[in-house]
């Protein structure tokens, strides 16, 4: 919904710094997850993640979550789905070039990225071209998995 | 400036140390010189001639000439082609390569494409909405972003390979760049994006019309802070407003613009509009060149293509230099008289 997309990015340190809790915890259970079988609760938690991120954030579930390097600001609702930053077209009032109603995401982007750790420095991070394959795949999992296999093998 | 070892046109030129492809455009910047770009607009059209035509135009006058890729998201001959036509001529061509029309299969193959016809230059773009030209029904790619272009284009001049990790035999030998538009919001992180298209590949940047000084002088004071200078050229883009109707009518419509109220106050008051719209481009111009990082203009006249040897004529950038053309170098059979 577009007025909770905006009280997110409002709201970006909070549930920045919730992410970061939440997603140390899903580390931690990684025993549990590989005793489940990643590959079987990849659906169930892939829907759980499309309704929570669907409303805080209006989540495309590009499964590459990028969030916490566009300030809590979905790119994917970029009607360009640009990952590094604003068209050289965003209108004089902020908003899109292509739908003069909505506020240019990267706009709430950098606003967003202002309110938490890191600041706007970090947004200045390359994000390379998406694997369209993981379109509607838990991105909550994907991490969890890297983030575990790193630890696992330093 | 001419260069001795200046080739049969059609075939590259040596590469230089510490240069990454074949091209006068990139000598040119290289070595010192303020360049000059400009904009070809494609035609409707299958014939040949028509590229040529509208290429002669700009004869002596430019360093290199972009091919459009569907701009404003309007539907023309491709980039690519028009590139193919003009490199078996000679001339410099910049294929511009956007985002909106194809995925990354389609340009990772033009890319060696266009640099196995010649063409040495490439500019990396996001392009238009498709709401913004004659096809709004058409499906939008944005397969990528013009920076992951960047770092797929670099990666296989560089690393000789596709995205997906299969070799390239022989490297597309390319001068990369990307548009940045000084004028549009978000102002003060625009030199950060700019810095983003650097780190990812981006070897020269040609800005968006500046009609606003003082916006371009705070971007490029950004860009300076942030160490760029050296590492990217950045041509400034200008062009000649047809009159005050024609600038409010860009204004509203093209995305991206910014056209400041003293300018079109100053053409409406102008008893020939047109000649003011290339006086007021010519003194943009001349105050750019005094801008510190600006290492070339790209003139783009939409429409009025004839107007930029003039516009280049009087403002004096080249400084006496003609830039190559097809004939620049033949004999001139024509000044001769019956005496000599
Ligand atoms: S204005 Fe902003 S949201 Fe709209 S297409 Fe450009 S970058 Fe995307």
């Amino acid at each position: 919904m577009y007025a909770v997309r905006l009280w997110s990015v409002r709201h970006a340190r909070g549930l920045h710094a919730f992410y970061g809790g939440f997603e140390a915890l899903l580390v931690q259970l990684n025993g549990l997850f590989r005793a489940l079988g990643y590959e079987r609760i990849e659906r169930p938690t892939a829907a759980v993640e499309k309704v929570v991120k669907g409303l805080l954030f209006d989540c495309r579930m590009c499964g590459q979550c990028v969030l916490s390097s566009t300030g809590m600001s979905c790119p994917m609702n970029c009607p360009k789905t640009l990952r590094n930053g604003p068209c050289g077209g965003v209108r004089a009032d902020g908003n899109c070039e292509v739908k003069p109603d909505m506020r240019c995401v990267w706009l709430e982007a950098y606003h967003g990225s202002e309110r938490i750790p890191g600041g706007v420095e970090s947004m200045s991070k390359l994000q390379l071209a998406v694997d369209q394959r993981l379109q509607g795949h838990s991105s909550w999992l994907r991490v969890t998995r890297e983030k575990s296999n790193a630890r696992a093998s330093p | 400036m001419k260069f001795e070892d200046e080739p049969v046109p059609g075939y590259p030129l040596p590469i230089l140390p510490g240069h990454t492809s074949p091209g006068r455009f990139e000598r040119v910047l290289r070595a010192g010189g303020f360049a000059v770009t400009t904009e070809l607009a494609p035609p409707d059209s299958a014939d040949p001639e028509d590229v040529y035509k509208r290429a002669r135009v700009f004869d002596g006058y430019v360093d290199a000439i972009n091919a459009t890729d569907g701009s404003g998201a309007n539907c023309h001959m491709s980039s690519l082609a028009v590139c193919a036509l003009l490199t078996r001529v000679g001339y410099a061509p910049i294929m511009q390569i956007s985002c909106r029309d194809r995925n990354r299969i389609a340009i990772q193959g033009d890319i060696l494409g266009g640099a196995a016809m010649g063409v040495c230059n490439m500019l990396c773009l996001t392009g238009d909405g498709v709401q913004a030209g004659d096809h709004p029904q058409a499906k939008p790619v944005f397969d990528l972003d013009c920076v992951s272009l960047l770092d797929i284009a670099r990666t296989q001049r560089d690393e000789r390979h596709f995205q997906s990790g299969r070799k390239i035999s022989f490297a597309p030998r390319v001068f990369l760049g990307a548009a940045e538009n000084p004028s549009a919001a978000p102002h003060v992180w625009r030199p950060q994006r700019l810095a983003k298209k650097v780190a990812a590949g981006a070897q020269f940047i040609q800005t968006q019309y500046c009609y606003d000084l003082a916006l371009l002088r705070g971007f490029m004071d950004q860009v300076e802070a942030l160490g760029l200078f050296g590492k990217v050229y950045i041509l400034a883009g200008v062009g000649p407003l047809r009159s005050a109707k024609a600038a409010e009518w860009m204004r509203n419509n093209v995305p991206g613009m910014h056209i400041p109220d003293a300018i079109i106050a100053r053409l409406s008051g102008a008893r020939d509009q047109a000649l003011e719209g290339r006086t007021i481009c010519i003194e943009l111009i001349q105050a750019m060149r005094e801008i510190r990082g600006v290492s070339g203009v790209h003139i783009m006249a939409y429409r009025q293509e004839e107007s930029v040897a003039e516009i280049v004529e009087r403002s004096g950038i080249l400084q006496g230099r003609s830039p190559w053309y097809p004939e620049r170098d033949a004999p001139q059979y024509s000044h001769r008289t019956a005496a000599s």
